[in-house]
Parts: structure tokens; C-alpha cells; sequence
């Protein structure tokens, strides 16, 4: 052959390439992600908030429920009431850890629900392009026009108090964002070649969406969701202090929030503890976004 | 015809229908042009991509287009490779419609136009190993998934990648020409009849490009391929293409054989892109750019001759009209240029007399 | 190259640098030694991982800022770039070595405008009036032949083409009279008619200015447009060094031998192309003895066991193989 200088072809490369074993994708994220110290520790604290509060029946020491006038306001360190008693005398500690059961539910679950409806409608929006998009985004922008919380506020007050309609209603404040990011990731990776390669072998839309799309979106959209974890948190113990969220005598930490107002003079200790829950929770939600970010960043 | 390379390949070869004579691709008025958002009020720009092409492919052949920045080049290979919806026009395919305006390209028919890209980072899926990036196409044609993997690691055999070693690997595992190769793998897999590809070496480092070259060559003879190659680097036009078009803002301004187009340009434009090439004898150096100032942008090109305002031997009637693609005197068969100044009597200061005519 | 007449700008001797990498440090400059003198352009030609752009940085002196590791000296007009603080390099960068990238968008700021931009660093760097560092960036708008030199000077760099942009970026340049010029791969991104443009109008500064070139590229032809001098580098190392002529025309390494041979010519077709198979080496993990090697169709066991040095041939030409002094392959 004219002028083969060597062993053709790809067969002698390769000193120059990394070893075979690949890990998978997922399992590289968590890898990168528990190497992080800040995330790994705000992890392990939402953890054990998180245990504590579905076994609850054990490990709370007394009764959320039982009131007990003998102890109104106790102070933090009290005998049977260890981080004090709320205006009713209760256990704050017991209401503290129940209560993580309905607010981590009402910061979770709405923002799932946003993933996967937000990120539905998102996807197929950025796939599909023209009038498709068009309708889908511009209805995600009437929703997107009102702040946040005004709305939560808004719907929640339209469908009335309780649990589930301070879900939906939260719900429906994040899909608007998340559909909206998942929009803009999908266009972009609709560009990509391997995906004008995929539509030229002829596969179905459906197809292509769901083996070469989707794998390349989640990463940004999770990322992105899980940074709203932290806001819905604060919105739904605001929906919960205004009234909205669930009644007394549950216990949720918005509503210990509103219901401890009045002892921020007489014992401030004890009224800002559900506060400082919430703002523990939301910094925690954040740190591990971030951590989960960094470590999808991939990049020698 | 069955792949040469290892069993036979799951899917069937898309048949020849119209006989040798039958040209395997005619495009025809292709237009693209794309609206720019914003703007004053009023006013829309818009960049006049690929205006009013028309390329046939003969079965087996090899056409080569060049052009520089803005040229359109890129465009028109998505226009013909119908993955790109034109604005206009149509694509006959050896002799059945192919794409109409309007028209949906059927999976089936999609086989048979094939495009392979520059390696860049989004050429390849990077969460799939390449087996199940080669596998990906014939599954959604209804192969079961294992044959299409034993498929798949039969590609990457023909293309040199032996898939005791290459098959589990990911993107990122390989080198700029592995990759490459890959991506030849993928576009064979469908068994297509036309390959178009869009600067497929320009991104490799020279010793890997010609391995590269040497693949496509290969692949082309051994399956019967015809290509339609894009690139901004001459030589390698001419090495492979049997006949090449050169491209300037959106249309074509010259088409010819290979050989005959780089042995005698006649259009303005295609002289001074040829005499732009590097010389490698540092004793042999150009003295002079053969052309000032940039490629313009497609938006909003001049009047009449496009090229016009770069050319040398431009005269009042090149803004006026705009030069048709027409054969040129005293050339090879097939010689086309759209220049005035080639053009019997066009009143071009150049333009050669007509014969017989009085002067 | 005129043999001891001119006078030496730069002059790197036995340069090593390595980047740390997963598990240890990996060498990409392997013991390099060059030499520049004044008005002279030197092409550093290889391909990716050669270690070409790493030895611009390292003129250019921005090594320390990447965290690597570098031994040996990198003298620019008798100074040491390695060694010298912060403040020193930044006023030579300025005066002494202007830089060309090959995306001419990493040079200029996108939010002022561009003769602002050139009148600021010759303001900063010769201490003239605002009114005189306008003039100046006008002068050098006209030097590097833009035309509308006085409207462009308004322009923000987003503005401007490719080719304006590379030219505007050379202006930006010269702005203080660097004796010497840096530039990766300037014209890679270019269209071929734009390239020699931009090549012709180097030419014309080095001549003009006397201005002396580093010039890093894997294309051969700009090798050949531009360079006096050529240096070939391969894994790190330079493999063969010598005038333009000597080294493209008659190469004497079985590596630039092969790149020569490499180059696509259309004559070739229905010839199958030289190849050369095989990639790079991992710097990481280098094989023992020659590290071009195993690619290498001239090889004999020696080559596997002794890193040939690299030693002249000619008097300018130095060749770093044991079988140097062959004549080239047929």
C-alpha cells in the first residue's frame, strides 16, 4: 500500500487511551457527590430530620397532641418539655419532630410533582418546537408572571385550607419554572448530532425521546428541581402560617410558627424554634442541590 | 448486496431501481432561508442560507463542495440529506420523490440518505457505549436487539475498531479518529446508498485524517456508496470527489470534474479560493492575497452578482443581473459557471465574442 | 539561518513542565532547548498533545498561573520568565511580547469598544495621553489594514467579522512595539481566503518591525507560508529543529516524515494515502527508549531502549533519532 508507514490503523493506538472499566454514570455522580464534605453533612442532617420524623412514634418523647396548661411556655430545658412548651403547653420537641412528617411533605412532594409534570410538558415542548412550544410555553408564562408565593397564596386560598390543595396548589407554582428549564435544555440537546443522527435512522419521536433525550435533560432539570426543594419548603410553612396549609391542632412548623407569634416576647427561645427548623431545612435542600450540581459537572 | 464485512446484515439493502443511467440524487430549487427575531421595528433580517440549488449525484459518484464561511455549504447538506425541511423545491431519490414541500419522510426511505458530521462533542451520545449507539437505528427498524448488537460489533470491525476492545467503551474513551469512525459506523449501519458528509476530517490531526480517508474510500467502493462531501480544505476534495461545486453566499457559482476544475477555474471567486492555499515550500511562498477583505454575511447580500463586490473583474452589468450557471466555452462537458464574463455577449467587458457574430 | 549574526531574544533551555494529573505528575515538555533571534519566526509545529501550545504558555509566562510544574529557563531578552514576579511579567507582556489566540473573542472585552480597549494598554504601558493612545490605535488600525479604520475603532468587538477580529487582536498586539510576538494557532478558525491574509500580513510586520515570531500550528502549509525556522514537536520533546526549507522539504525524523508524507494531495487520487498509524503516546504512562517508537516504520531495538538527544545533522539542522543522517524514506 503507498506509504503505509506502520501497523495500520486503529489496532496500534492505544497506550494513549484510559482503561476499559466505566463506570456508570450514576454511580460516578454519587461517588463525586459523597467526596463533598458540605453536601454530605446538610445530607446526613435532612437524613436524620427525615428519620426522625417517620418514626416518630418512637422516637418523640411525648404525645404532639397533649396539652397540658402547667406547662405553657416552658422554657427550653424543662424537665418533660426539653426544648420548651407552646402556648397550649404541648411538647415542642415531640410537635417539632412530628411536624417534620407534613412540611418535608409539603416541600417534597409539590416540587416532584412539578418534575414530572414541569418536565413532561417541558420536554415535549422543546422537542417538538413551533406552535406545539408555543402553546405550552406561553401557558406556562401566565403562571410564571405572578410571584411565587402570591400565587401559592392565591390558589391555596381559592381551593381552601387543608393538606392535599396546599400541595396542588404549590404544585402548581413550580411547574412553570421546571417546565421552563426543561424547555431550554431540550432544545439544545435537540441540536446535538447524535440526535439528528437518531432521527435520520428513522426512529420514532417517541423513541429518540425516550433513548437519547432523556438521559441527556435529567441531569440539568434534577439539578434544577432540587433547587427548588428549599423555596418550597419556605412557601409551604408561609401557606401553613397564613392558614392555608393544614388546621390545628396538627403539627407543621409554619403553623407552630404562626401559633408561637405572640410568645416571641415572653419566650423567644421557644417561638423561634419552628423558624429555625425551616430555615435548617431550606439551607440543608440547598447545599445538597449545589452538591448534587457540582458533582454532574463533569470535566477533567 | 450483504455486507461484506462478517454475516449478513439485518437489514435488507435498499434496492436499485432506476438502472445505472438513473442519477441517484436530483435536487431541485432548494431554498433555505431563516428570519432573524429582533431588529428594529420593521425591519427583519433575513440570512438567505442556500438560494435556489439544484445538485444531481450519479449512482456511485463522488461530489465534492467547497466553500468558505457563510457559503451556505453546511445548510445545503442538511437540505439534501432532508433533514433540514427546505423552503422550496424538491428531492428526487433514483427516480421517486423523495421530499416535497409538505411531505413526511417515511422511516423506511430515511435508510437510504445517511449524513456523517465533524467529530465534535455532540456527535455521539455520551451515555450510550458505541455498541448501543450502532444498535440504536436497526432496533428502531424492528431488529431484535441482540442480532442488532452482533450488528453492531460486526460495523465496528469493518471500520477497524476491534470490538473485543471497543465495543463497551463510551465516547469519551476514544480519540478524535475513533470516533470518527463510529460515526461512519452509524450512518453505514442503515445501509444507505448516498452518504453526505459535513467536513468529516477537518476537526482530526492530519495523521488521522488520512485513516480516515482511506475508511471512506474503502467503504465507498466496497458498498457502491455515492458521497457528498463537504469541506473547506481543498486538498481533500480533490482527493476523493469526482466532481466538485464551489459555493458563495448560498449558491452555487461554479461545477465541474475534479480534475478539470482545479487544473482551469474559470469563475473570479474559484481562482482566488484556489490561489489562497498554503504553499508547504517555504521557497514558493504567495506574495499577494488573491482576495481582500471577509467572506460578507448572508444577510442581505449585494444585488445582482453576489460576489461582485470582492471581484476583480467586476463591471456595472454584474450588479445589474444576476449570472445564471451555464456551460462554459471552450471546457470539458459539464463545465458550468455563473459568471458573466464566461458568457458569450453578455456585454461583459471579458466575455468571449459569439461566434459568428459581429462585434 | 545566518549562523551567530543576529542576537538572541529567546532562549529556553532544557524546559520541563508537568501538569498534575489522577495519580502523580505527568510530563507534557520533556527537556526542550530552543533558540530565537531578533526578526526571525519560529514554528512550533506538532499535533494535539505534542505539547506546542504548553511551550507558548510557557513563554508567555503564564505557567504559574495554571499550577503546574516547571523546571529549566525560559529567557525572554536575558530574563527569566519562570522565575520573574508577577509585576515584572506583566510589564514585559506588555512591552516586550504581544500574544495572538486563535479566538480572537478571548482578547477583547464584549462590553467597550475596541479602539478604547487598544488606546487603554498603550495608555497603561507608555504612560502618553488618552488623546494620543486614540492616535496610536488608529495608526495601528491602519498597520493591519482595516479598512474604515475610524468607524471601526467605534465597533464593539462582537461586532466585527472573523477576519477584522483576528487583524483587530494583532493591532491590539503590537500596540506597544513587543520585539516579540506569540501566537497559537492563529488562523486555524479562518477561511482559507481570510488565512493568507492574515499570514501575508504577519509577514509584513516581521519584516517591517522587525518583530520575531513564536508561531504555533499543526498546518503545514501556514508552516511553510510563514516560518524561517521550523521545530517539530512530538510527545513533549522536539524531535527535529531547523530552517523552513531544510525541515519541510527534507526532513530527516521518521515523525516529520511521516507528517510530510501525511499531507492529503489531490494528485494522489485512487491512491490509497500514506498513513500513520497508531495516536500519541499517553504522556502518563511513556514507553521506554524513543517515544515516537512504536509508530515508527524505521525502528530497530535500540530505538526501544535509548531516548535518542537530539543533535545536528547540519549545522542549524539538529535531529533527535538514532538512524538521523539517513536519507529520508522512499
Amino acid at each position: 500500500m503507498h506509504g503505509t508507514m506502520a501497523p495500520t490503523a486503529a489496532e496500534a493506538e492505544l497506550p494513549a487511551e484510559t482503561p476499559v472499566r466505566h463506570h456508570s454514570y450514576l454511580s460516578v455522580v454519587f461517588l463525586r457527590f459523597i467526596r463533598q464534605p458540605i453536601p454530605m453533612a446538610a445530607a446526613v442532617i435532612l437524613l436524620v430530620i427525615a428519620l426522625a420524623a417517620i418514626g416518630a412514634d418512637v422516637i418523640a418523647p411525648h404525645d404532639p397532641y397533649q396539652t397540658r396548661v402547667a406547662r405553657r411556655l416552658a422554657q427550653i430545658g424543662t424537665a418533660d418539655r426539653w426544648l420548651g412548651g407552646d402556648e397550649l403547653g404541648r411538647d415542642v420537641l415531640s410537635r417539632l419532630i412530628y411536624g417534620g412528617r407534613i412540611s418535608l411533605t409539603m416541600a417534597i412532594v409539590p416540587v416532584a410533582i412539578g418534575l414530572f409534570v414541569g418536565g413532561f410538558l417541558g420536554i415535549l415542548a422543546g422537542y417538538a418546537g413551533g406552535r406545539v412550544n408555543m402553546a405550552i410555553m406561553r401557558g406556562m408564562d401566565v403562571f410564571y408572571a405572578f410571584p411565587s408565593i402570591l400565587l401559592a397564596v392565591a390558589i391555596a386560598g381559592a381551593l381552601g385550607p387543608g393538606l392535599e390543595n396546599g400541595i396542588i396548589a404549590l404544585a402548581l407554582v413550580f411547574i412553570p419554572p421546571i417546565a421552563r428549564m426543561a424547555e431550554s435544555v431540550t432544545t439544545q440537546v435537540r441540536e446535538y448530532e447524535f440526535v439528528i443522527a437518531a432521527r435520520l435512522s428513522g426512529a420514532s419521536t417517541f423513541r429518540i425521546l425516550r433513548e437519547h433525550i432523556l438521559a441527556n435533560v435529567a441531569g440539568p432539570i434534577l439539578v434544577f428541581a432540587s433547587s427548588q426543594v428549599s423555596v418550597s419548603i419556605i412557601a409551604a410553612s408561609g401557606l401553613s402560617f397564613l392558614g392555608l396549609g393544614v388546621a390545628p391542632p396538627q403539627a407543621d412548623w409554619g403553623l407552630m410558627l404562626s401559633a408561637l407569634r405572640q410568645a416571641i416576647y415572653s419566650n423567644p427561645w421557644v417561638a423561634a424554634l419552628p423558624g429555625a427548623m425551616i430555615f435548617i431545612c431550606s439551607m440543608c435542600f440547598n447545599l445538597v442541590s449545589d452538591g448534587i450540581r457540582r458533582s454532574m459537572e463533569v470535566r477533567r | 448486496m450483504s455486507l461484506e464485512f462478517g454475516r449478513e446484515a439485518p437489514l435488507p439493502a435498499i434496492a436499485d431501481r432506476g438502472g445505472p443511467a438513473q442519477k441517484l440524487l436530483t435536487a431541485n430549487g432548494l431554498r433555505k432561508w431563516f428570519r432573524l427575531s429582533g431588529g428594529l421595528v420593521g425591519t427583519r433580517s433575513v440570512v438567505r442560507a442556500v438560494d435556489d440549488l439544484s445538485l444531481s449525484v450519479a449512482k456511485g459518484e463522488t461530489v465534492g463542495i467547497v466553500g468558505e464561511s457563510g457559503c451556505g455549504k453546511s445548510t445545503a447538506a442538511r437540505l439534501m440529506a432532508g433533514i433540514t425541511p427546505s423552503d422550496a423545491g424538491e428531492i428526487v431519490f433514483d427516480g421517486e420523490t423523495f421530499w416535497a414541500p409538505g411531505m413526511k419522510i417515511t422511516a423506511e426511505r430515511r435508510r437510504a440518505i445517511q449524513m456523517v458530521f465533524q467529530d465534535s462533542a455532540s456527535s455521539l451520545n455520551p451515555r450510550m457505549t458505541i455498541t448501543e449507539t450502532l444498535a440504536f437505528g436497526p432496533r428502531a427498524h424492528g431488529v431484535p436487539t441482540s442480532e442488532a448488537r452482533a450488528y453492531a460489533r460486526d460495523l465496528l470491525a469493518a471500520v477497524g475498531l476491534p470490538p473485543a476492545r471497543f465495543a463497551e467503551r463510551y465516547p469519551i474513551q476514544l480519540s478524535g479518529g475513533q470516533r470518527q469512525r463510529v460515526n461512519i459506523a452509524r450512518a453505514i449501519a442503515m445501509r444507505p446508498r448516498l452518504l453526505v458528509l459535513d467536513e468529516p476530517v477537518s476537526a482530526l490531526d492530519k495523521s488521522v485524517e488520512a485513516q480516515v480517508l482511506n475508511l471512506l474510500v474503502r467503504m465507498r467502493d466496497e458498498l457502491g456508496l455515492s458521497y457528498i462531501f463537504i469541506s473547506h480544505d481543498l486538498n481533500v476534495v480533490r482527493y476523493i470527489s469526482d466532481r466538485v461545486v464551489v459555493m458563495y453566499l448560498g449558491q452555487v457559482v461554479e461545477e465541474a470534474a475534479a480534475d478539470d476544475l482545479f487544473s482551469a477555474p474559470r469563475h473570479p471567486y474559484t481562482r482566488a479560493l484556489f490561489a489562497s492555499k498554503p504553499s508547504f515550500d517555504p521557497r514558493n511562498r504567495i506574495k499577494v492575497a488573491p482576495l481582500l477583505g471577509d467572506p460578507p454575511d448572508p444577510v442581505n447580500p449585494p444585488s445582482g452578482c453576489r460576489f461582485r463586490t470582492r471581484c476583480p473583474i467586476a463591471e456595472t452589468l454584474c450588479a445589474a443581473k444576476m449570472p445564471i450557471l451555464a456551460d462554459v466555452p471552450d471546457a470539458p462537458e459539464g463545465h458550468r459557471a455563473a459568471c458573466w464574463a464566461q458568457v458569450p455577449g453578455s456585454g461583459h467587458s471579458r466575455a468571449p465574442r459569439v461566434s459568428g457574430a459581429l462585434q | 539561518m545566518k549562523h551567530g549574526k543576529g542576537e538572541t531574544l529567546l532562549d529556553i533551555s532544557d524546559l520541563n513542565v508537568a501538569y498534575r494529573g489522577m495519580s502523580g505528575w505527568i510530563p507534557v515538555v520533556r527537556g526542550i532547548d530552543l533558540k530565537v533571534e531578533r526578526g526571525r519566526s519560529l514554528v512550533l509545529l506538532g499535533e494535539s498533545g505534542s505539547g506546542k501550545s504548553v511551550t507558548l504558555r510557557a513563554i508567555a509566562g503564564l505557567l504559574q498561573e495554571e499550577g503546574a510544574r516547571v523546571t529549566g529557563a525560559v529567557k525572554v531578552a536575558g530574563e527569566d520568565v519562570t522565575t520573574m514576579p508577577l509585576e515584572r511579567l506583566l510589564d514585559l507582556r506588555g512591552k516586550r511580547v504581544g500574544f495572538i489566540f486563535q479566538e480572537p473573542m478571548t482578547a477583547f472585552d464584549p462590553v467597550f469598544r475596541i479602539g478604547d480597549q487598544i488606546a487603554e494598554t498603550v495608555v497603561r504601558h507608555r504612560g502618553v495621553s488618552w488623546k494620543e493612545g486614540l492616535a496610536r490605535a488608529r495608526e495601528l488600525f491602519d498597520l493591519v489594514q482595516i479598512p474604515s479604520a475610524e468607524r471601526r475603532l467605534r465597533a464593539y468587538p462582537n461586532e466585527l467579522s472573523g477576519g477584522l477580529r483576528q487583524r483587530a487582536m494583532i493591532a491590539m498586539a503590537m500596540s506597544c512595539e513587543p520585539e516579540l510576538l506569540l501566537a497559537d494557532e492563529p488562523t486555524t478558525a479562518l477561511d482559507a481566503t481570510v488565512q493568507i491574509q492574515v499570514l501575508l500580513l504577519l509577514r509584513a510586520i516581521q519584516k517591517e518591525r522587525g518583530t520575531a515570531m513564536v508561531f504555533v500550528t499543526h498546518d503545514l502549509g501556514v508552516a511553510g507560508e510563514i516560518a524561517d525556522e521550523v521545530a517539530v514537536m512530538y510527545a513533549g520533546r522536539i524531535v527535529e529543529n531547523g530552517p523552513a526549507e531544510e525541515v519541510l522539504l527534507e526532513p530527516r525524523h521518521p515523525y516529520t516524515q511521516a507528517l510530510t508524507n501525511c499531507v492529503v494531495r489531490g494528485s494522489y487520487r485512487d491512491l490509497a494515502l500514506g498513513e500513520l498509524g497508531g495516536a500519541p503516546p499517553d504522556l502518563s504512562r511513556l514507553p521506554p527508549g524513543c517515544s515516537f517508537a512504536p509508530r515508527c516504520a524505521a525502528r530497530t531495538e535500540t530505538c526501544a531502549e535509548t531516548d535518542p538527544p537530539i543533535r545536528a545533522v547540519e549545522p542549524d539542522h539538529r535531529v533527535a533519532c538514532l538512524r538521523a543522517g539517513a536519507p529520508a524514506m522512499a
